[in-house]
């Protein structure tokens, strides 16, 4: 109960909403302090693209934590980390949008159609968009529950577009072993929902699979 | 007296390219005034290193055992372009065998060891030899020569080397008649190279050259850099530089040259032959599906919002290298 009684604290969301924005603190610091090596334009890209990742991993992984950890408390945290995963993609598509295309619309346009993994992550950022836009309560409201959350599933799909984003990113060097950390943890959050679903439509219950 | 022409990197199709004097020097100005604090405490730290970096550029650092070169007299062969800082060449760049970070070749090349070193030349040549690296230092003159380089991955800059041509080296054994290719096979050791233990590429790091890319004057065999001997993380003690193709066909650390008939395979060609082409020549028109090959970013020089500089056809060295590749379809042949 002590973890309960920690997570409903009336100080838990603004402390958490600190500690989501330290990694924006250590990035920013480190390039104007010139502690992020010879090429800050690349750090900014790269640091803000793997923190959306992080955040997006961290919102997928709020449900499988709450049911299994038995935390109802813990879902109150879930649309700040929903939120931040947008608001670090935002400044991952800024940063690209910035310093590797000086903001000409043309190069951005002609980017997108001509190298693959960037059309798969202005794809994820666009699916985001609209999941950023009916975050708050009254959209809830507004569009009813169900269709709410039918509309946020998408989720699933960015975090499998971001995953694709990253293998082909670093597939061009043969590197792969970061991703594969991700690409884990992405398909046990989005596999223990799949399992899950199956369970709940069987009209018997799902066999215990440690048995 | 300096003559401004494409072959010292003076390369301004619009006169309206040239930043006006006046200009630039108010970049000074204001670096001064900011360094001065009038733009707070951490604006000023920025603005301050800036501000100090006026120093004469490509001056030995001091850390290493100096080696002087002459300058040189190849064509091409010294851009007067702002040499990129030592810290900058020497903390960031690509050397797999010691990991896939930017920083990581600084971090782990140190515990290579480069004394005692050979060079076994071989194959297609009437005089195949294993040279100790000393008797390599002697072979030819010691040539001071600034050279851009291009990465692959989008950013470039500055490096004076010192060494001579490899076609000094490849007279001295003479090729046979159906030697068409060099090989270029570079250091593996698993006690100090940490990366070889994965399977990002295929070890040892091969590379390789038509022989009339590798008989052009501008084909370096580089033994240093800055004045003095390569550090470990660039290549030490002797690697090829091949200024107007992309980073990756300068192989570092170099054990084995051999000259061959048939083209040899080469690393990240195995690993990703339609992005590492055989050929490797910079050319702004042919993508790379990762990066754009566009433009570039001048290491240490073009800030974080300054445009990217427009990438040459040849990175530059179109006067020099380009009847190398009359007829050939460079859109094919990439």
């Amino acid at each position: 109960m002590g973890a309960t009684r920690l997570l409903v604290h009336p100080v838990a969301k603004p402390a958490l909403f600190v500690v989501c924005l330290l990694p924006l603190a250590f990035v920013l610091s480190g390039v104007l302090l010139d502690r992020v090596g010879p090429n800050p334009s690349e750090y900014l890209i790269r640091s803000s693209g793997i923190w959306a990742l992080r955040f997006l991993c961290l919102a997928l992984a709020v449900t499988p934590l709450r049911v299994l950890a038995g935390l109802p408390a813990i879902a109150r945290f879930r649309r700040m980390f929903g939120l931040f995963a947008f608001v670090y993609v935002v400044l991952h598509a800024l940063s690209y949008a910035w310093f590797d295309m000086g903001f000409i619309a043309g190069d951005i346009l002609t980017d997108i159609g001509r190298r693959p993994f960037i059309l798969v992550g202005v794809t994820a950022f666009m699916l985001l968009i609209p999941l950023a836009a009916t975050s708050f309560n009254r959209a809830i409201r507004a569009l009813g529950a169900s269709r709410w959350q039918a509309l946020h599933r998408a989720v699933y799909g960015v975090a499998g577009l971001a995953i694709l984003h990253f293998f082909w990113m670093r597939a061009g060097k043969n590197d792969h072993a970061e991703v594969m950390v991700y690409a884990a943890i992405v398909a046990a959050l989005l596999g223990w929902r799949g399992l899950r679903s199956i369970g709940r439509n069987r009209s018997f219950p799902a066999p215990n699979r440690h048995s | 007296m300096i003559i401004k022409s494409s072959d010292r990197g003076f390369v301004h199709p619009v006169p309206g390219e040239i930043t006006p004097k006046a200009v630039y020097e108010q970049r000074r100005e204001w670096l001064r005034i900011m360094a001065g604090g009038a733009a707070g405490a951490i604006m000023a730290s920025w603005a301050a290193r800036c501000a100090l970096a006026q120093a004469p550029a490509g001056a030995a650092p001091g850390k290493l055992a100096p080696l002087p070169g002459t300058r040189s007299g190849v064509s091409g062969a010294m851009t007067i372009e702002k040499v990129t800082d030592y810290k900058d060449v020497t903390s960031y760049n690509n050397f797999y065998e010691f990991g896939t970070g930017k920083s990581d070749p600084a971090r782990y090349a140190p515990a290579m060891k480069t004394t005692p070193w050979t060079v076994e030349v071989e194959g297609a040549v009437k005089k195949p030899a294993r040279y100790h690296l000393e008797d390599l230092l002697k072979l030819g003159a010691m040539e001071e020569r600034i050279y851009r380089l291009r990465c692959v991955e989008g950013w470039s800059m500055v490096i004076p080397w010192v060494g001579y041509s490899l076609s000094e080296l490849i007279q001295r054994v003479e090729p046979l008649g159906n030697a068409r290719f060099v090989e270029f096979v570079t250091a593996a050791d698993p006690a100090s190279m940490p990366a070889l233990a994965t399977r990002v590429l295929p070890w040892p790091y091969t590379e390789a050259l038509r022989l009339d890319e590798a008989m052009n004057p501008l084909t370096m065999l580089a033994f240093g850099m800055y004045g003095e001997v390569l550090p470990n993380q660039n290549g030490a003690p002797v690697r090829v530089v091949i200024p107007w193709k992309y980073g990756y066909k300068s192989a570092k650390s170099l054990v084995k040259i051999r000259f061959t008939e048939r083209q040899p395979p080469t690393s990240w060609n195995r690993v990703a032959a339609p992005e590492y082409g055989f050929f490797g020549n910079v050319n702004p028109n042919v993508d790379h599906p990762r990066w754009s090959q566009a433009s570039e970013r001048r290491i240490g020089e073009d800030g974080l919002f300054a445009r990217k500089r427009k990438t040459l056809m040849f990175n530059g060295y179109e006067a020099q290298v380009g009847q190398l590749y009359v007829g050939m379809d460079l859109e094919k042949y990439y």
